[in-house]
């Protein structure tokens, strides 16, 4: 069973009458109420915008979309005018383009900033529109000084506001897309602006750090902190052993940077290209994604067990998936006092550091001091989650520096590196050996697919194959916004493995029992589902719930290629599921109980098994309630 | 504020307009309305009959329809609203609620600008009066299932809330700024709801037309500009005031009327309106010819223009709502532009730049304050070429 909670700023459905519209001589049938813009894109014009995002309602305020509509006196912006009657439009008509002309130039004028030494020169739309309409000099003026302090205080996100032109695509992406409102605009006139709640820096404010507004801005105004100099002195190190370990989200997506279309997958030229960087081992995180599933799943297993068969009555049901430091940090302002339902698992990339820091350094007789630790994540807030004090708590950080996708390819770039034309090589061991279904952590949905493979294997002992053809648990697949689904634990039920055996007998009491198990993405619907569950609503009966923080999961991730949209997270999506699919192709373990190198772990060093004293000490972790407005907080 | 001129509103019976509406069924009421010709007293010229058959026939989800009174009378050298809530409130009042009966609506809101807070306990007054009356509450005046009622909401002071859509954002508690039409307030105003908003004036003639038929109003004025106006006269005249005139008088009558012969151009509009010379002094106030929401600024033979442009553009500089780009970051260019006039180091090819971006702003703004912001300074090229350009360096 899949339910939908529709988003409420959405329009309902167009009514199904035709409208023609002759744009630019083109005649074009569209459904009444679509869009000059929308009307336009569908013939093959292309009209400029800023304001406008697919992601997110329009507005029309930079009005650079401006065209002629026969019998307009005034020039109308195409993308809030909605085709309800026959009409002829004009989109670059010598009076559009000198009107856009001047546009352009009113946004210069009060953007302050050097092209050359900004993130994003040669990704700034602003850049690209001063090109395509031949801005040879600042016709309005240019301001040649800042007039705003520049917020670079945080882990996560660089805010300057001098490069901001209020095209609002940030303040509308926080509110629409994640209800957080970090981001929200001030004063009026031509002293209006973006901030924040009194003007404090992101880093004090409810922001999660999920980076969709960095994504979505069309200039440099909002940028992720860029680690990649001290990653790059790291590497020149000879005395220090520098290792990375990569999510699968950007290995579908960093082919975008080398001009691939969306999509595209680089998994295995990716490995070639880190070692010629000059990192001494590349790892997989999908393997502590497997490591999750175990510790999770376990976790799940206990939760339940004390629920429906202890009979206790405080039992924190549904729990939460952690593995978004989005979520969790949403979590931990907005629901403080639903930090219980939340895994105590850490997530898969600090799994994966405080292992390294310890097991692969010690085996390998290393300094934990002269290892460092680097993480390729499609995320922003994973460079706030590597900073967290809790999780440096060994005396080492868990992870040194997180390069997102976009930083990853500058150094590749400045490296003279071709990726796509990089042979293809495998991981490195100890922890290469992968299964799908880490690899899916990398699409909504996809932690729940591997709980719920791992957890019906588990359980009956049958293999999950029976029950859904090639393991492909397709109802928690999809971007709706939620996803919910009841299975039935089958009345034969298997033995319980070795591995958990100290923890349960059997499986009789969960004999019959319907799971009911949801997947969310985007915080803003996460924030209408825990409010259900606080209601007592349909979501307070599931058992299980993935939340990802961001749009589509860590595909959507703030640290990813830019720009984003429903199609790209789409074709991200289908590549990282093919990457799964390879796996059973190959014969390989798509199930993460199955993989080796986690069975090896568990043999060698969490030889108390999942959920046990040393796993408590090394994969797990507490949180922190935070304040409604700003981030302090009391550690738990 | 001295009101000049006998007001004809203040001879109008009381709640006359009210009685003979609810005698009539809704979509007459609004047909008389039509015959009228009356057109919005705000500026724009809206027709109102058409504006009300618009909201009486939008669909109405959730059946509620709303009345909203644009009381946030802000436009520099406008006063006549303020006048007309002192001496007449009942028929500003009793206009909304022949608006409620014509379009169906439950619920009314006069949103009264912020600086006019003086004027709201007497207002309240009023309201508590017609209340007891049996003029405003439930089944009104014996009219079974007829309820409405009116609240009085204040601004904070932006001028940007006076245009209607930024007007209905600032009740719905966001900031005010001006939303994108379509749709317009007719199909989905406060609340998503159909709202007919209108301009004081216009509610307050509504009874009248309603009590001494519409072909009383359509005597009076131009063809295209029925019915008397009021008018705020200000500036360099010997007695500034409210007057009232039939549509069609000459800014040359108002002057002689007010005391302002000798002015050198008038404001016709406020500081949105446009510059006129004494030439054209022999020109008509109606929408034909030189529109106004009311406000007539003269100006007298020592004023410098290019000071007065200087004023109207700190203004809008200050009082844009900083939305759109052409309103945002132009009025500022055009305020420098003025400011270099001044200086006399514009050039000719500068000053062309600053005309076509005025142009680019009239055309491309989202709403009415960036498209008209640049009226004045394009008026003052085009018709005191010589006057302004004299300063320019060849």
């Amino acid at each position: 069973m899949t339910i939908s909670i529709p988003r409420s700023a959405q329009a309902p459905a167009a009514v199904a009458a035709t409208v023609r519209a002759t744009i630019n001589g083109h005649e074009v049938e569209v459904g009444s109420g679509t869009t000059i813009l929308e009307a336009a894109r569908a013939c093959g014009v292309r009209i400029p915008t800023l304001c406008h995002h697919p992601d997110l309602a329009d507005v029309g305020v930079c009005r650079v979309c401006v065209v002629e509509v026969a019998g307009q006196v005034n020039l109308q912006p195409s993308c809030v005018f909605p085709i309800t009657q026959p009409l002829e439009v004009n989109t670059h008509s010598p009076r559009v383009a000198a009107a856009r002309r001047d546009i352009i130039d009113l946004l210069l004028s009060e953007h302050y900033g050097d092209c050359r030494t900004c993130a994003r020169n040669g990704t700034c739309e602003l850049q690209d529109l001063a090109a395509e309409y031949g801005v040879d000099h600042y016709r309005f003026g240019q301001r040649t000084e800042p007039v705003f302090d520049r917020d670079d205080t945080g882990p996560s996100i660089v805010f300057d506001p001098d490069k901001c032109i209020l095209c609002l695509r940030c303040v509308r992406t926080c509110a629409e897309l994640q209800d957080v409102r970090a981001l929200g605009v001030a004063g009026r006139g031509a002293g209006v602006r973006v901030t924040t709640f009194a003007d404090l820096p992101l880093s004090s404010e409810f922001c999660i750090n999920c980076g969709q507004c960095v994504n979505r801005c069309p200039t440099g105004a909002l940028t992720a902190v860029d680690v990649t100099a001290p990653v790059r002195a790291a590497l020149e190190d000879q005395r220090k052993h520098v290792v990375i370990q990569t999510a699968p989200a950007p290995r579908a997506a960093l082919g975008e940077e080398f001009g691939l279309p969306p999509g595209t997958p680089v998994t295995w030229q990716l490995n070639t290209a880190l070692r010629e960087l000059g990192f001494d081992k590349v790892f997989d995180t999908t393997f502590a994604a497997d490591l999750t599933i175990m510790e999770e799943g376990v976790e799940l297993i206990e939760r339940l067990y004390h629920a429906l068969v202890l009979g206790e009555p405080d039992v924190a049901l549904p729990m939460f998936t952690s593995c978004s430091p989005g979520w969790v940090k949403f979590l931990e302002h907005a629901f403080p006092d639903y930090l219980p339902h939340l895994s105590t698992c850490k997530s898969p990339q600090q799994m994966f550091g405080a292992l390294i820091k310890t097991w692969y350094a010690e085996r390998n007789d290393f300094d934990p001091a002269d290892v460092v630790s680097v993480a390729l994540m499609p995320c922003v807030a994973k460079k706030f989650e590597a900073a967290r004090p809790e999780l440096t708590d060994s005396g080492f950080a868990d992870v040194d520096f997180v390069l997102t996708a976009r930083e990853l390819a500058k150094m590749l770039h400045q490296q003279g590196i071709d990726l796509p034309a990089e042979p293809r090589s495998d991981f490195d061991d100890p922890f290469g050996t992968a299964t799908g279904s880490g690899v899916i952590f990398g699409a909504t949905g996809g932690v729940m697919e591997a709980a719920l493979r791992t957890l019906l294997e588990l359980v009956t002992g049958e293999p999950v194959e029976d029950l859904y053809a090639h393991a492909d648990i397709t109802p928690v697949r999809g971007f709706d916004d939620v996803r919910l689904v009841e299975l039935t634990i089958p009345d034969a039920v298997g033995p319980v493995p070795p591995l958990i055996a100290h923890l349960v007998h059997d499986w009789n009491w969960l004999r019959g029992v319907t799971l009911r198990v949801a997947v969310v993405h985007g915080t803003a619907t996460a924030r209408r589902v825990v409010e259900d569950i606080r209601a007592g609503g349909h979501f307070a009966g599931c058992h299980f719930i993935e939340f990802m923080a961001c749009p589509g999961g860590c595909l959507g991730g703030g640290g990813q290629p830019i720009p984003t949209s429903l199609e790209i997270r789409k074709t991200r999506a289908q590549a990282i599921y093919a990457e799964d699919a390879a796996y059973g192709e190959a014969g390989h373990a798509r199930k993460s109980h199955e993989n080796p190198a986690v069975q090896r772990l568990y043999a060698e060093l969490l030889t108390d098994g999942p959920g046990g004293a040393i796993s408590h000490r090394l994969l797990h972790t507490g949180y922190t309630a935070r304040g409604t407005f700003v981030a302090t907080g009391q550690r738990e | 504020m001295i009101v000049r001129t006998p007001l004809t509103l203040a001879a109008v019976q009381p709640d006359s307009g009210l009685h003979a509406a609810l005698g009539q069924a809704p979509a007459e009421v609004i047909e008389e309305l039509a015959r009228s010709g009356i057109r919005g007293r705000g500026g724009a010229g809206f027709r109102t009959g058409l504006k009300w058959r618009l909201a009486a026939e939008a669909p109405a989800p959730d059946g509620r329809r709303h009345v909203v009174c644009n009381a946030d009378e802000g436009e520099p050298g406008n006063f006549k609203d303020r006048a007309l809530l002192r001496v007449v409130p009942d028929l500003v009042f009793e206009g909304m609620t022949i608006g409620a009966w014509s379009i169906g609506a439950t619920s009314g809101v006069v949103y009264l600008r912020g600086e006019y807070v003086y004027l709201r306990q007497g207002l309240e007054d009023c309201l508590a009066r017609r209340r007891k009356a049996g003029l405003l509450g439930n089944n009104i005046l014996g009219t079974p299932g007829f309820d409405f009622d009116i609240d009085i909401r204040l601004g904070s002071g932006a001028y940007i809330c006076g245009e209607e859509t930024a007007l209905l954002e600032s009740l719905e508690g966001r900031r005010g700024e001006p939303r994108n039409r379509l749709p317009y307030p007719v199909v989905r105003g406060l609340h998503q709801a159909p709202t007919i908003v209108n301009n004081v004036e216009t509610f307050a003639w509504v009874p009248a037309i309603l009590a001494r038929g519409a072909s009383w109003f359509v005597g009076i004025g131009t063809p295209g500009s029925t019915g008397p106006k009021l008018l705020s006269v200000s500036g360099d005249v010997e007695r500034p005031g409210v007057y009232e005139f039939p549509f069609g008088v000459t800014i040359g009558e108002l002057l002689e009327a007010s005391g302002g012969e000798d002015a050198h151009a008038v404001v016709g509009g406020g500081a949105s309106g446009v510059c006129i010379p004494a030439t054209d002094f022999n020109r008509a106030i109606s929408y034909e010819e030189v529109s106004t929401g009311g406000a007539i600024i003269a100006l007298g033979p020592h004023r410098d223009l290019l000071d007065v442009a200087e004023n109207f553009l700190e203004f809008f500089v200050d009082e844009s709502c900083g939305q759109c780009t052409p309103c945002r970051l132009g009025n500022p260019v055009l305020l420098e532009g003025v400011r270099s006039l001044k200086r006399g180091d514009c050039t000719a090819k500068r000053l062309g730049e600053l005309q076509h971006l005025g142009h680019t702003m009239q055309a491309t703004a989202k709403c009415g304050l960036g498209q008209t912001s640049p009226n004045f300074f394009l008026s003052l090229v085009d018709r005191f070429g010589p006057e302004i350009l004299d300063r320019v360096p060849v």
